[in-house]
């Protein structure tokens, strides 16, 4: 059992927890992933783990809840446990060498994603430039800590109500434009927004490491389920990702995979409102 | 004198057109008397050929001496003293080419039916008190990895040798391919856990959500005070073909498919993991994996299971039972088909699966028949699933952070005769070495790893 230390909500439908996960905590490292399963009748679904604290023994997960069980594990509280929390899993991310500066883009919720990225990038010394996008003001989450670890911070929101108006590839281009030169990209978010990152940084060859998100059961490689094609071949993301060179992913395929379970999980959500509407009590 | 009856005694089942909808189990197991009449069959033979055909040496006819005298927790004991999971085994051994390949009466008639009386011994046993025969505690620490059957059978030969065992498992219950491969009609679950519970009993830690190379590395767990490792970590990377169209929605692994099914138990309304329920399902494959999933495709209420097989029925590796209970639940065998591609609907959904007609050669220097493809024979079966049962790789996860350990070209963990690995006390066995086979051939590498890490700790300073 994973005991919830700590509990936030960071806009309406993101959450962010403080989980006791001592042995995690003390391997964690940025791109890698936990799965958690709030009690026996739960699916297994994965995370990133958004920050660790080696020292207090604690990891830092950020989660929408978009689904019966990432609402499911909304409803637990402060002092409540989680029954399975499994990690380190993943490949943590191998930003490369020689870098000067970087570009750290988080869409929406990916943010909880790319901040540890952009974290591990400026405490290595790394100019940072963070682009978070969002659609609009009120579901920005994590400015002063992605602004803690970045040299500057651009927030762009779709309908201009905060920061600058448009997606983060204006942005990013705006940049480039003005003369920027980037090392490396890290873009994480939803997958649309991770291939129109890269149609930007192809021209200019600048390597651009994506973080993919697809259906998974086991996170050892077991099931195949999440499998993406990379470069032409099968490649399993729980394993050898969730990190990719981003000009080399099939993001079209992923992003039909990823809604496989769509209309199923849409008739779960009203489920869950009608008939339990609160925590599962085994 | 023995009963002569040529055919095994009968066994009851669910009637296939019912069982074929639900997920109980196929087989009821034998009553006392008809255990009793079966063990009657056995001829008691000098020679014991039915023991060299098992890998964990189980003395048959003595246990089925103690069932034909009605004393069935002295069979039990007999049979406990070599197999730790006696209700696995009996549901799930090939025994057709083992202990039952070599009984006597197999040559006129049946074989005694060893795997039904080995079953019925260990049902029997189910709700009684079992008494465990352990030595004193002798304080030494072994790590397990993986609780699959080598694991288990491993920490059960040490524990009762007076170890401190620990069982590290990645999924969070403790059982491996028992749990999330075998389902439930075949091997049900209760089963394996109450099996995992004798584990305990003997005293066995089992730490699950433990994935081994990821949270601790084997030399941590060594720096930890554990004297030996033993690795039963299984071949759980699932194979695809490497054809077009494996990445459309509807495209499963058997191992994924499987999981959703038994471990998640996403058959049942309560549990959360989501699966589909196809129409027609195409699974690929010709071994007892496929036959599970076929079957599972079935139960979840599909209107035709294709089982695509390139070879013919006779060099398929599945147990004839499966076989033969796939066919009476209405699964449809193509064989000597290969598919050549999957296809999908403007959706990206598979809708059918593009095949060849293959033809058989003629034996290679294995022994195996190889086969190749018949020029211009594709045809097109409308399919909306399907489910590569194509094999499985041993997982890299180990061989890649432990240092020292190697492994050959297809990933399989090298070992000598006593399954010590190339680094000093880590011992492995089962998938992790051989690739995928079968649940007792992973129990006797188990079996061997406990004896020769007992040897090894009892001699070292």
């Amino acid at each position: 059992m994973y005991k919830i230390l700590e509990k936030r909500e960071l806009n309406d439908s993101v959450t962010l927890m403080v989980i006791d996960a001592p042995l995690i905590a003390k391997k964690a490292r940025a791109g890698q992933f936990i799965i958690f399963r709030t009690d026996e009748l739960g699916e297994r679904v994965p995370l990133t783990i958004a920050d660790y604290d080696r020292e207090k023994g604690t990891i830092t997960i950020i989660f929408q809840k978009v689904g019966r069980s990432t609402m499911q594990l909304g409803f637990m509280e402060e002092g409540d446990s989680i029954l399975d929390v499994v990690g380190p899993l993943g490949t943590a991310t191998e930003f490369g060498e020689g870098i000067k500066r970087a570009a750290v883009i988080g869409g929406g919720v990916g943010c909880a994603i790319a901040y540890p990225s952009a974290k591990a990038l400026f405490n290595m010394g790394v100019d940072v430039d963070v682009i978070a996008g969002f659609r609009s003001r009120d579901i920005v989450i994590l400015e002063d800590e992605m602004k803690a670890v970045s040299n500057n911070l651009y927030i762009t929101t779709d309908d201009g109500s905060y920061g600058t108006k448009g997606f983060v590839t204006t942005k990013l281009q705006e940049l480039i434009d003005s003369g920027v030169k980037y090392d490396v990209v890290i873009a994480i978010g939803p997958v649309p927004m991770m291939k129109f990152v890269c149609n930007v940084t192809r021209p200019y060859n600048i390597k651009t490491i994506v973080s993919l998100n697809p259906i998974m059961i086991d996170g050892t490689g077991m099931c195949g389920g999440c499998r993406v094609t990379v470069d032409g071949k099968i490649k399993y993301a729980c394993v050898d990702g969730p990190d990719f060179d981003g000009f080399l992913v099939d993001f079209d395929e992923l992003m039909r995979r990823n809604t496989a379970y769509k209309t199923q999980e849409a008739e779960e959500r009203n489920h869950i409102c009608r008939l339990t509407g609160g925590v599962r009590h085994a | 004198m023995p009963n002569m009856q040529q055919n095994k005694t009968p066994i009851a089942e669910q009637e296939p057109k019912v069982r074929a909808r639900n997920f109980e189990e196929v087989s009821l197991g034998y009553t006392a008397e008809e255990a009793i009449n079966e063990a009657n069959r056995c001829l008691n033979c000098k020679n014991k050929p039915c023991v060299s055909g098992c890998p964990v040496g189980v003395r048959i006819p003595e246990f089925i001496a103690k069932v034909k005298d009605g004393d069935f927790e002295g069979a039990y004991d007999i049979i406990t003293s070599t197999n730790g999971l006696p209700a696995v085994c009996g549901r799930v051994c090939p025994q057709e080419n083992q202990c039952e390949g070599k009984c006597v009466r197999g040559i006129k008639g049946e074989p005694v039916g060893i795997g039904r009386l080995e079953r019925f011994c260990a049902d029997y046993m189910k709700d009684k008190e079992i008494k465990l025969t352990k030595a004193e505690p002798n304080g030494i620490k072994v790590a397990v990895i993986g609780s699959g059957p080598s694991g288990l059978t491993c920490a059960a030969d040490l524990a009762k040798l007076g170890y401190s065992v620990t069982v590290f498992e990645a999924f969070h219950t403790a059982g491996g391919v028992l749990m999330y491969g075998i389902p439930e009609f075949r091997l049900p679950k209760a089963t394996v856990q109450h099996e995992v519970s004798n584990l305990k009993a003997l005293g066995v830690e089992i730490k699950t959500d433990m994935v081994i190379g990821k949270i601790l590395s084997i030399d941590e767990i060594m720096e930890m005070g554990y004297k030996a490792v033993f690795v039963g970590t299984g071949a759980g990377l699932p194979n695809f073909m490497g054809i077009k169209g494996e990445g459309l929605i509807g495209v499963f692994s058997a191992n994924e498919y499987l999981t959703r099914i038994n471990l998640m138990k996403a058959y049942l309304d309560d549990y959360d993991t989501p699966i589909r329920r196809y129409k027609s399902v195409a699974v690929v494959g010709g071994g007892n994996v496929a036959m599970d999933a076929a079957r599972c495709a079935m139960r979840l209420g599909a209107e035709h299971v294709y089982v695509i097989y390139r070879r013919s029925e006779a060099e398929m590796p599945a147990r004839r039972e499966e076989v033969h209970h796939a066919k009476e639940e209405g699964i449809e065998f193509v064989y000597l088909t290969n598919p050549s591609e999957i296809i999908g609907d403007e959706s990206g959904a598979v809708s059918g699966i593009k095949c060849c007609k293959m033809e058989l050669c003629e034996p290679d220097s294995g022994g195996r028949r190889s086969v190749k493809e018949i020029p211009d024979s594709e045809f097109v079966i409308p399919i909306d699933a399907c489910i590569m049962a194509i094999g499985t790789s041993p997982n890299p996860l180990i061989r890649t952070t432990t240092p020292g350990v190697e492994a050959n070209k297809r990933g399989c963990l090298i070992v000598d005769e006593n399954m010590l690995t190339t680094k000093e006390g880590v011992y492995a066995g089962g998938d992790a070495v051989t690739g995928a086979a079968t649940v007792i051939l992973a129990m006797g590498a188990g079996k061997t790893a406990a004896k020769a890490i007992d040897e090894y700790l009892q001699n070292k300073d």
